[in-house]
């Protein structure tokens, strides 16, 4: 197949070009996906073996029995996701707007964390929560850990699993946002100032909007893969703050059920795709684009 | 024993540093090639194999500086076989997630020996399925030596199948400069004192049994009705606050660091972090502790007779001393403790090593078909991950 070939096919070439990539998520993707509804629709134990049944209690008793695992997952995705973006945003502003010639450094000093695993990252965070720790006794003197913790320890509570997930997610909210906030011509908000804005509102009706596609390229990196996550909450919280990742992983790896598994991760994946249909609805499409 | 890296100061250095992670070992799971055993399809043959590829759990063997095992090496000497040791077991379920498509598919698993423990549902349900060989015990004279209480649990009545590797004990560990001894069950679950700062176990079998035995009921023997009472209890325990977390190996890093003031918690473990934290206490508790034991395995497609000769040479008496003298747990073969005296008679007199009988009697064997009940395993998962 030369360039002769291509030359005669000329309406061919886009999709040549798009053949190694939708071979891969053929592959990788849509077949695993394929097993994995099969395999939700499977009744059995692994004593007798599963067999495909069309077993869609599957789904209706995840549901029933978990819905505290789901709602819960989707709250501390919310709360970290939101608590990164107040976090990145005015550290993407600053790296953008007056990174200078350290612009470099400063976003390798947010990526470098990243170098070191995720799993030795998130333990770290037992020792920083440890009762005996630094934050606990700060908090305690500010009389915050009646709010924030529960019976003066902070390590196995929804708040230390909230924190984990900020902390663990940050990067991928503060990348977008300052690719973002570099690409806007800083002449507009010059612009705006000669017609007499204030700062803030310049701020608000100009390089906010500008950045819209970065918030929204940053909450989706963020609160997708921390709805499935489940290491933060095993690590860091308490039996009581276990997500649907941690009830995926023990209904697998423990219970050897893998329908419900599946099924589970096909309702958690069907409304992560809702949440993202409404949100890009309400933002408008064209900012997931950019 | 100087030059050695004991498990004691691994266990040490891992606290230190904030805790014991379950992830080397899948990562040397993942390293570790799936060649098959020497005699796949000769499996009866009395002929040695070249290599004899041994999984086991991390620490679990004596160990010299540098990754060498004394023991290993003097196997390979006497009968010329290379033992490929891997420390890829890290829980039971994990592992054995790991080797359940190639045994359901009837392939080999790359594996000659494998060691699951009896209070999880796995070898039980490994003989059941038939997934793995049988022993050649004619190639096994020294299991003469195995402890009388050992020789017919009612998983494998036998011992068909299996050799005990190590046992451990399930009792209460505390901290004694922060609390008053934590001697019971109850005392763990209702001492308002320790709100907040008490571990119970992942392990089904480990905390149903503590709890039973608290609740004067027979873990050896579970009923619809003890094991709802057993599973109230644990319920109420951690509706209150005073339960902090289940834990798996990381309670050790989590009471070192005082986080935790008193826990469930194994034997072995107390026995070596004692040796960095003189502070740490453990005991059975007195209403009734819990024995377990590791399992040495052939799986299916493992050269039964290398693995069966392995097992005869780790039953002297004198080899198992050697492993117990860096292991710690408790020892199965007789006559290790007598081998060991001379050398090192403080692991020798250590009642958690060599227990006595009044401790055995304290300690009750979890009921396997309890273990094995789908809906005891559903009801257990949904309580510790709430």
């Amino acid at each position: 197949m030369g360039l002769g070939f291509l030359h005669r096919h000329r309406g061919s070439t886009p999709y040549l070009l798009l053949a190694p990539g939708m071979l891969f998520l053929v592959v990788f993707f849509l077949v695993p996906l394929g097993f994995l509804a099969y395999q939700s629709l499977e009744s059995g134990s692994i004593d007798f073996g599963y067999a495909f049944t069309w077993a869609w209690d599957n789904y209706s008793s995840a549901i029933s029995g978990y819905g505290t695992q789901f709602k819960r997952s989707f709250v501390y995705a919310g709360i970290a996701t939101a608590i990164a973006l107040l976090v990145s945003y005015p550290v993407a502003y600053w790296i953008a707007f007056r990174g200078g010639r350290w612009k470099n450094l400063l976003l390798l000093c947010i990526v470098a964390p990243f170098f070191v695993t995720y799993l030795i990252r998130t333990l770290a965070w037992q020792t920083i929560l440890s009762d005996n720790g630094l934050v606990v006794r700060t908090l305690g003197s500010l009389h915050l850990l009646g709010v924030l913790g529960q019976d003066g320890h902070i390590l196995a509570t929804g708040t230390a699993v909230v924190a984990g997930i900020t902390y663990n997610f940050l990067p991928f909210m503060a990348l977008p946002l300052y690719v973002s906030l570099e690409q806007i011509d800083h002449t507009l908000i010059e612009a705006a100032e000669d017609l007499y804005a204030s700062k803030l509102t310049a701020f608000f009706r100009v390089t906010f909007p500008l950045s819209l596609p970065g918030v929204v390229a940053g909450t989706l990196l963020t609160f997708i893969p921390a709805a499935g996550d489940f290491i933060n909450a095993q690590l860091l919280g308490s039996t009581t703050n276990h997500m649907i990742g941690n009830v995926i992983n023990s209904k697998y790896n423990e219970l050897i059920d893998y329908p419900a598994a599946a099924a589970m991760s096909f309702i958690l994946m069907a409304i992560i795709l809702a949440l993202v249909l409404i949100y890009a609805r309400a933002v408008g499409s064209e900012k997931l684009t950019g | 024993m100087t030059d050695q890296i004991t498990r004691r100061v691994f266990l040490r250095r891992a606290a230190a540093s904030g805790s014991i992670l379950t992830v080397p070992g899948l990562l040397a799971a993942c390293g570790g090639g799936k060649s098959s055993p020497g005699a796949t399809s000769d499996t009866t043959s009395h002929q040695l194999a070249k290599t004899l590829h041994f999984s086991n759990w991390t620490l679990y063997i004596d160990n010299v500086k540098g990754g060498g095992h004394p023991s290993l090496e003097q196997f390979q000497k006497k009968y010329g076989v290379h033992v490929d040791y891997r420390e890829d077991i890290n829980d039971n379920p994990t592992f054995f997630s790991k080797i359940e498509p190639d045994l359901e598919r009837g392939q080999s698993t790359g594996r000659d020996i494998i060691v699951m423990t009896d209070n999880s549902r796995y070898p039980a349900l490994l003989v059941q399925k038939g997934w793995v060989e049988k022993l050649d015990k004619s190639a096994i004279p020294n299991i003469k030596n195995l402890v009388p209480q050992q020789r017919n649990p009612s998983w494998d009545p036998n011992r068909e199948h299996s050799l005990p590797w190590q046992s451990g004990f399930t009792g209460i560990g505390w901290n004694e400069k922060l609390t008053d001894p934590v001697t019971s069950m109850g005392d763990l679950l209702g001492n308002k004192k320790l709100k907040g700062k008490v571990g119970l176990l992942t392990e089904f079998a480990d905390t149903l049994a503590l709890v039973m035995a608290y609740n004067g009921d027979d873990p050896s023997h579970v009923t619809d009705q003890t094991f709802n009472k057993a599973m109230n209890t644990i319920q109420k325990a951690v509706d209150s606050g005073q339960i902090r977390q289940f834990y798996g190996n990381d309670y050790a890093s989590a009471l070192s660091s005082g986080d935790l003031v008193a826990t469930m918690a194994w034997s072995g473990d107390i026995v070596q972090l004692q040796a960095d934290n003189s502070h740490l206490k453990w005991q059975l508790p007195v209403d009734g502790g819990d024995i377990w034991t590791d399992n040495m395995l052939i799986p299916k497609g493992g050269n039964v007779y290398t693995a069966s000769v392995y097992m005869n040479f780790v039953y002297e008496p004198k080899i198992a001393a050697e492993i117990e003298d860096y292991v710690n747990y408790v020892c199965p073969v007789l006559g290790a403790k007598e081998a060991l005296v001379k050398k090192d008679p403080a692991i020798a007199n250590n009642p958690l090593i060599f227990p006595t009988k009044q401790m055995l009697d304290n300690a009750h064997v979890m009921d396997p078909t309890a273990v094995n009940n789908e809906k005891y395993q559903t009801a257990w998962q949904n309580l510790t991950s709430a």
